[in-house]
């Protein structure tokens, strides 16, 4: 008896440290294809996966293996996790937490489900979403509405700890995933319509422990920057140097929100991610270059240290959020092999980086719509070197409050938003989910007060003009040249991350609700099939009992559900517009359901 | 409700009510009082003669100087530019050449700074707010006051959670709240299309001084 005891007590243990990849971190996890251990795929963000069961030459056999509602309608963006033999959903506020059993047909292991104020909810700027869960070590990390970060025992459910990072009251909540770094957790937060100062922060993976905070904006200690180690486009920053580029203490409003996608080089140490747009949108109200918002960073994932800064649009004038996602790749530049980091911006430009040092190499348009700036200066030289040449006539600020700039391309929303785009190193190729919508823009006065939206600008947003009509694309870019290589024409925002597979063939979803799949050399569409609503989500692949599996949320909402679900008129075009990109409510409605598609057996 | 700035019925000083500026959620729950009651008064004729003297029409019509207005009322004009009907709510007004005014105009704007994050662009609504240019079909001046004062909360198991927040402290939307009730009636009355009032009038040097007061800027 007692030996029997003893076995049982010894196997709790063993069933308690399950799944053993699990303790040897995350960065085992996601060298393991069959896993999808975080969110982008791996550190650098490829959303690439070598699985290559499910490839261009079958893909068209694909069929939904199995489906799983998540009880909420509202927009559903990131995907699920896989950590062994247990699947992880979240969902959009109230931010419930799905363990699905793999070995059972999803049958749910555990639920969590926080108790929060949903007086938050109008707080959210753009609906209630949430782009997923992080996991390592045993641990399931969700970051909250309402900013409250909880870890969970990926096992059970349990809650370990929790630390709150951030005051809904004044504006600041969350919509992004965390990611896990080490032995600790970068964390980003939002509220840049909301006149937030924000920031990035470490928590201690182990007891939620604050290590450090670097703000976007404000005095150099609190940036964590060091004014002549810290450089920009290779020459040091200086002291100072944010708090000069703002009128008085307006950078103590500042906005400059984290709330994108982060990645990260073991090699360099460097945790990369964007900043937002600086508050109010009314750029009169906040006079010089507002640094450090709209910019790329590259800070040292152990202090927080910036090693280098690069600002894309200084004194924004159009909501161009610098948050969109760094994607690491090694390749040749010129004929010498680069350690590139790669952006796509929502000012519609994609740029390439030395993640190192942050040199320039590639700005190019990758929408050619885009019209604000006729092209960002590369000339060493020159005086403005690495800013965008702003084009006059779609200047807010040269046209100043209460005057409508029309027809600036891309609208606020960007050429691309936070829908992350994939890079396959077969290809050679990024994939790109794209807006393909412009906009009026008119600045105006606004007044802040704590807690209530800070915005000062009225848009109205359409199809590019003298397009295909539609209002999104999905392109393959090549980041050495700046080139588009293919386009595919789609009639509205492409919304959904995308995936690239060793199997030659690309995955995204679109706001209609189809689930696409098509190759990545010739952009062929090799499969689709509608899912019951629009496709906000991120594609993610599996493996599980030698089969490879598909997997993607449905749910429509976001940015996306609010202009075009209620379909965009191009008030140049006059009255009757609406009828040629009908409303997206005729083709989909709110929903929140995970389909899984695998090869027939 | 810390609804300090608007609307008291005798507010201090220092707080003065700017001319012509009046929802609050005091009297906007009063005024719904009285309305019910008058309501309740009026309809019962009202039903009565219903044949030959319809009751104003929810919709837009021409009134007697030719212009377009909410139900074809004659409206009076105050030197803010805002027209007014006989029973004191706010309406849009377009004069026969075309010409929008500028309260339904500035409405627009603020709008579309405001409330289209939510409720999508032209009032058209989103997937998660109700469409403004249905709802002010319905609802009233002064409930639309209340709510956009109070807020409003719609949570419950098997709906989309959705919670508009108590502007009552937002000078950004309570100094041009009849601005939005006025340009949200108008496209709710289809008096105004999918688009940007192009032809408008001037804004006032009165309505200016009275949103500077509002603002509390010199």
């Amino acid at each position: 008896m007692r030996k029997l005891a003893c076995a049982a007590l010894l196997l709790g243990v063993a069933v308690y440290a399950w799944p053993a990849a699990a303790n040897d971190g995350l960065t085992k996890i996601i060298k393991d294809p069959k896993q999808w251990g975080i969110q982008t795929g791996d550190y650098a963000n490829t959303r690439y996966s070598k699985l290559d069961q499910i490839n261009a030459g079958n893909v068209g056999k694909m069929q939904v293996a199995w489906s799983f509602s998540t009880g909420v309608l509202r927009g559903h963006e990131g995907g699920p996790l896989v950590i062994g033999d247990v699947m992880y959903v979240h969902t959009p506020f109230p931010n419930i937490v799905y363990a699905l059993d793999l070995n059972d047909d999803g049958k749910i292991i555990w639920k969590y489900e926080p108790k929060q104020d949903p007086n938050v909810i109008p707080v959210m700027c753009c609906d209630t979403v949430n782009r997923g869960l992080a996991f390592s070590d045993g641990m399931i990390y969700l970051h909250q509405a309402d900013t409250t970060l909880v870890a969970l025992d990926a096992k059970t459910g349990e809650k370990k700890w929790s630390v709150v990072n951030g005051d809904p009251k004044k504006g600041e909540t969350n919509t992004a995933t965390v990611m896990p770094v080490k032995d600790k957790v970068i964390v980003g937060i939002s509220g840049g319509e909301f006149g937030v100062r924000c920031h990035v922060t470490a928590y201690d993976s182990k007891t939620g422990k604050q290590v450090w905070r670097g703000f976007s904006m404000g005095p150099d200690n609190e940036m964590l920057v060091d004014p002549q180690k810290t450089t920009a486009l290779g020459k040091p920053i200086g002291p100072d140097s944010s708090l000069k580029s703002w009128e008085g203490d307006q950078w103590k409003i500042g906005g400059g929100c984290t709330w994108g996608w982060y990645s990260y080089d073991p090699e360099t140490n460097l945790v990369y991610y964007g900043s937002g747009n600086p508050s109010t949108w009314n750029p009169k109200q906040r006079p010089g270059d507002n640094k450090w918002s709209m910019t790329i960073w590259a800070r040292d994932a152990d202090t927080g240290m910036a090693k280098w800064v690069y600002q894309m649009t200084p004194h924004d004038e159009w909501d161009y959020d610098g948050v969109n996602e760094m994607i690491l790749t090694d390749q040749q530049f010129n004929g010498a092999p680069r350690k590139l980091l790669t952006h796509f911006d929502r000012n519609g430009f994609g740029y390439t980086l030395d993640r190192v040092t942050g040199e320039l190499l590639v700005a190019e348009k990758y929408d050619p719509s885009v019209n604000w700036a006729t092209k960002v200066d590369m000339d060493k030289a020159s005086p403005t070197f690495g800013r965008p040449l702003v084009v006059a006539q779609y200047s807010t600020e040269q046209n100043g409050e209460d005057v409508n700039s029309k027809g600036i391309c891309p609208a606020a929303l960007g050429t691309k938003d936070q829908q992350p785009a994939a890079f396959s190193p077969k290809t050679n190729l990024f994939y790109v989910p794209t807006n393909h919508v412009c906009m009026d823009y008119e600045p105006f006065r606004v007044s802040y007060t704590a807690g209530q939206p800070y915005v000062g600008a009225t848009l109205s947003m359409f199809p590019a003009p003298n397009s295909h009509g539609g209002m999104g694309n999905f392109i393959a870019w090549d980041n050495t040249k700046g080139k588009i290589v293919w386009s595919l024409k789609e009639p509205f925002s492409v919304w959904s991350g995308a995936l690239a597979t060793a199997g030659d063939v690309v995955f995204y979803g679109t706001l209609e609700g189809y689930l696409k799949a098509v190759d990545s050399k010739t952009g062929k569409e090799l499969y689709k099939f509608k899912t019951p609503s629009g496709i906000i989500g991120n594609v993610t692949t599996y493996e599980h009992g030698g089969k490879q599996y598909i997997a993607v949320l449905s749910g429509v909402g976001g940015w996306a559900g609010i202009g075009l679900a209620a379909g965009l008129t191009d008030p140049n075009a006059g009255l009757g517009a609406v009828g040629g990109y009908a409303a997206l409510s005729s083709y989909t409605n709110l929903g929140g359901q995970l389909t899984v598609f695998a090869l027939p057996n | 409700m810390t609804n300090y700035a608007f609307g008291r019925s005798n507010p201090s000083p220092a707080q003065a009510r700017p001319v012509g500026f009046k929802p609050s959620a005091l009297l906007a729950t009063g005024l719904l009082v009285m309305s019910l009651a008058l309501a309740c008064l009026v309809l019962p004729s009202a039903g009565a003669v219903a044949q030959e003297q319809p009751a104003v029409a929810n919709t837009v019509g021409t009134a007697p100087d030719g212009s377009k207005t909410h139900g074809g009322q004659e409206a009076t004009k105050d030197d803010m530019g805002k027209y007014t009907m006989s029973d004191g709510t706010p309406t849009y007004r377009i004069a026969p050449d075309g010409t929008m005014d500028w309260f339904a105009y500035s409405g627009y704007r603020r709008y579309h700074a405001e409330c289209h994050v939510c409720h999508g662009p032209d009032g058209m609504g989103s997937s998660y707010a109700p469409a403004l240019a249905n709802s002010l079909k319905t609802l009233s001046y002064e409930q639309f006051t209340e709510v956009v004062v109070n807020g409003k909360k719609t949570v419950g198991v098997g709906t989309a959670d959705q919670v508009m927040p108590a502007f009552g402290e937002n000078l950004n939307v309570m100094c041009y709240l009849d601005d939005l009730y006025v340009y949200l009636k108008a496209r709710a009355d289809g008096a105004l299309d999918r688009t940007r009032p192009s032809k408008r009038e001037d804004k006032t040097k009165a309505y200016g001084d009275n949103e500077n007061q509002c603002f509390g800027r010199k």
